[in-house]
């Protein structure tokens, strides 16, 4: 249970004169759940863009699974096991949302151009079997329904929700979310909450977590990490970060004297 | 009197129609790349003319020209088909992997430079001279309803874009490739991060629309038999207004945006005069932009602020 899936070393990102992310350290193990928190502007989502090779790190390392990522692009990233959500909702907006998980699934579709042209049995094989397991995969979501419609024209939430199960279609080990529950209220906050705690324990998922709910993270993470003007400023248990003066300054300090 | 009448509109219509469906094929070229790269592909054009000569030489090689029938026309069509796939993929690697990263402004000016390129190499190493392409379909009328006559070449053009536009849909519909172009197309750096490697969509796509432009070029050597390097100029602009009359980025709109172009520019020659055929494109063009800008099935994008 402890292979070490991500390791991040002195990650530093530089756009101009603005170090968004300085010397950033992490190392995930199968089997965590850590969040990722900061001050709006702190570099989160500019670390998960580092950390899926989005962005190229201009100094430091990351490593999946012990291979280091520098010359990868992201669907290799993708291929290594990792995967992840956008804190601005990024689905394929004018396709179905069947076709939104059946993309992701694609990876691991055995079928060639031939068998879909041959329609060959291989083809109605690994299609019927990418149709039910995303069928699956929505039903956790309870987005079965909506498989027709366009993803675009669902109900926020939905499109929240759906983002995570297009994730889940990678097969992925480890999953980046970034401010899943951004824009939710307290209810849907609570059962998507619920929700990641059983798909973790269902598909042994390993999951990092930015999160602006404090009251969330704390509940339902066992370790957090802070950062801070991209600089990483605490690391421990939910107990130890309630109580670290300088995280109290840079963030929850702040919340505090509201 | 009034009988007369209507048979001379369906003859144009027909006519029209498979004038139409050639824009159509090479109007497809454009939406694909726009759809997935954001980028006007002005080289398509001579993507279009170098598939021309491709078959002409292929075809003056085996002596097609005294063997007309099917099977030449698929000979050409083939050889046009490997030729243009062949240089989409070279312009596409060469020209605008590069530029992947770079302001979208750059890579079209460098299209518009792989467009010149093409032209001037073109009447370099073919000549400038005009070419008679080989007549591998002999136009003759197969039957008439009334006074309206079905020619043979009409019908071949009508039915070869038709089976191409057809396996397009199937190819983008119902396989793993035409998904994974539709995902790149919605969304390219997400498509990346869900596993797909986008390069090889953009390849592909490249292959797709060039060949489409190689299976016109063969249509388009048979209807007009003159051939030259700069014959690509004015029908790739004409397939390129067809395509944003559609909508840019649609496919099912650039087959409509063919087809209307077709039909209107045949009307215009039948009915007032073939001085306005050019003139009429470009007034199509500039009324879509003026009233629609996105095209007729086009969506409008908002930027978002």
């Amino acid at each position: 249970m402890s292979e070490i899936l991500l390791k991040a070393t002195n990650m530093t990102m530089q756009f101009g004169g603005l170090r968004a992310v300085d010397g950033f350290n992490l190392t995930l193990k199968s089997g965590e759940l850590v969040g990722l928190i900061g001050p709006n502007g702190a570099g989160k989502t500019t670390c998960f863009n580092c950390l899926t090779s989005v962005y190229k790190p201009t100094e430091g390392q990351v490593e999946i699974r012990g291979i280091d990522t520098k010359s990868m692009k992201p669907w290799q990233i993708s291929k290594l096991g990792m995967t992840r959500t956008f804190q601005n909702i990024r689905l394929f907006k004018d396709l179905s949302v069947l076709d939104n998980v059946a993309i992701a699934g694609l990876q691991h579709t055995r079928h060639s151009l031939f068998d879909s042209v041959l329609r060959s049995p291989r083809h109605y094989i690994e299609e019927s079997r990418l149709r039910e397991r995303a069928f699956e995969l929505l039903s956790i979501f309870n987005l079965q329904g909506k498989a027709d419609h366009e993803a675009g024209s669902l109900p926020y939430g939905e499109q929240r929700r759906l983002e995570i199960v297009r994730a889940l279609a990678t097969e992925p080990r480890l999953i980046l979310l970034d401010e899943p529950a951004a824009g939710m209220n307290n209810k849907e906050t609570e059962d998507l909450m619920n929700t990641i705690a059983k798909i973790r324990k269902d598909f042994r998922l390993t999951v990092l977590l930015i999160e602006h709910d404090m009251k969330l993270v704390m509940g339902i993470c066992e370790r957090i990490l802070v950062l801070d003007h991209g600089v990483l400023i605490a690391e421990g248990s939910p107990a130890e970060i309630k109580s670290n003066p300088k995280v109290i300054t840079a963030y929850l300090g702040s919340e505090e004297t509201v | 009197m009034d009988q007369g009448h209507s048979q001379e509109f369906i003859q144009h219509l027909i006519n029209g129609i498979s004038l139409g469906s050639i824009y159509a094929l090479i109007a497809l070229g454009y939406t694909m790349v726009y759809g997935i790269l954001q980028l006007i592909n002005f080289a398509h054009s001579e993507v279009y003319m170098v598939g021309a000569f491709a078959a002409f030489y292929v075809g003056k090689a085996l002596g097609l020209a005294d063997h007309p029938g099917v099977l030449a026309l698929l000979v050409l069509i083939f050889s046009a088909v490997v030729v243009c796939s062949l240089l989409g993929i070279t312009i596409e690697r060469l020209a605008y992997r590069p530029l992947r990263k770079a302001p979208k402004l750059n890579i079209l000016i460098t299209a518009i430079g792989v467009s010149l390129l093409l032209q001037y190499s073109g009447q370099i190493i073919f000549g400038a001279d005009p070419k008679l392409f080989p007549e591998v379909i002999k136009d003759s009328p197969l039957f008439s309803i009334g006074t309206v006559e079905v020619r043979s070449l009409d019908l071949t053009i009508l039915i070869v874009s038709t089976l191409v536009m057809a396996g397009l849909h199937f190819l983008v519909h119902y396989t793993k490739i035409g998904t994974a172009m539709r995902a790149v197309s919605s969304n390219a750096n997400v498509a990346n991060l869900m596993g797909i490697n986008v390069d090889r969509i953009i390849t592909y796509t490249f292959v797709i629309g060039s060949s489409l432009a190689g299976v016109a070029s063969v249509l388009v050597g048979l209807k007009y038999p003159k051939i030259d390097p700069l014959m690509g100029m004015l029908f790739g602009i004409k397939a390129f207004v067809a395509a944003v009359l559609g909508g840019i980025g649609s496919l099912p709109g650039a087959m409509l945006g063919g087809v209307i172009l077709g039909l209107c520019e045949e009307m215009v020659v039948g009915y007032l005069s073939s001085t306005y055929r050019d003139a009429l494109a470009f007034g199509i063009l500039i009324l879509i932009l003026l009233l629609r800008p996105a095209g007729l099935l086009g969506t409008v994008t908002r930027e978002k602020v």
